[in-house]
């Protein structure tokens, strides 16, 4: 299979791209990027599109005002222990068995790259702004089920004096 | 006038109300079929920035965004 990939926005180490990842050409530049900066530890993270429930492919919606603040505040976290995160998603339909979604942990040491990557990719589950959506037979559906509530969502279900 | 975007799977176009506070835009989008019932699961940013706090003051040019559960990756 042939893909076209296209790179849309990027802010510091975030990029977002439409449709799938060219995860090697990625991996291999941040790779490039980090070469000389003395991190013993690289870990990276990459998220496949599995052939489940009759999808053809996922579709993402990205709010990218927030993305970028989300991730920024990751970029401050990681720089306290000494590390670096970097990340890339697709914006728009991405085809099953290939990546939507990839990111990495350069740190000096292993532990602190361990416990970032599964703390920046949880974090990232839970409150990054993405919606996703299932492509069946060119329709998309939101995926409800497997979506979760942000932290502090339900505050404007609460009634106030009118 | 404080405009209001509905990201993701919410359907329903943006809106620009008269809203002083988070509870005066909870008071208006609670009377709004197909958007009250995405309320109790929805997070709410102003000008991009998160917020949990329901008095917080609004001023005419702010933004409301109205953010639903998330599934990144």
């Amino acid at each position: 299979m042939l893909y076209l990939y296209c790179l849309l926005f990027v802010v510091g180490s975030m990029e977002l791209y439409n449709g799938c990842l060219d995860v090697k050409s990625i991996f291999g530049r941040w790779l490039e990027e980090e070469s000389e900066s003395n991190y013993g530890a690289f870990i990276p993270f990459i998220g496949t599109i599995r052939a489940e429930d009759n999808i053809d492919a996922l579709s993402f919606d990205i709010y990218e005002p927030i993305l970028e603040n989300w991730f920024n505040s990751w970029v401050e976290i990681a720089k306290k222990r000494g590390a670096k995160v970097k990340m890339a998603h697709a914006i728009g339909d991405v085809p099953i068995h290939t990546s939507s979604y990839i990111s990495a942990v350069f740190s000096p040491k292993r532990r602190v790259a361990l416990e970032l990557i599964d703390e920046f990719v949880e974090d990232f589950k839970a409150n990054a702004p993405i919606w996703k959506y299932d492509v069946i037979d060119g329709k998309r559906v939101y995926a409800k089920d497997r979506s979760t509530p942000m932290n502090g969502s339900g505050i404007l279900a609460k009634k106030g004096n009118i | 006038m404080v405009k209001i975007e509905f990201l993701g799977p919410i359907a329903h176009e943006p809106l620009e109300i008269e809203a002083s506070s988070l509870q005066d835009v909870a008071n208006r989008l609670q009377n709004i079929d197909g958007v009250n019932e995405w309320l109790d699961r929805c997070a709410v940013a102003v000008n991009s920035e998160m917020t949990n706090d329901l008095t917080k003051a609004l001023k005419s040019g702010d933004v409301v965004s109205i953010l639903p559960p998330v599934c990144g990756g």
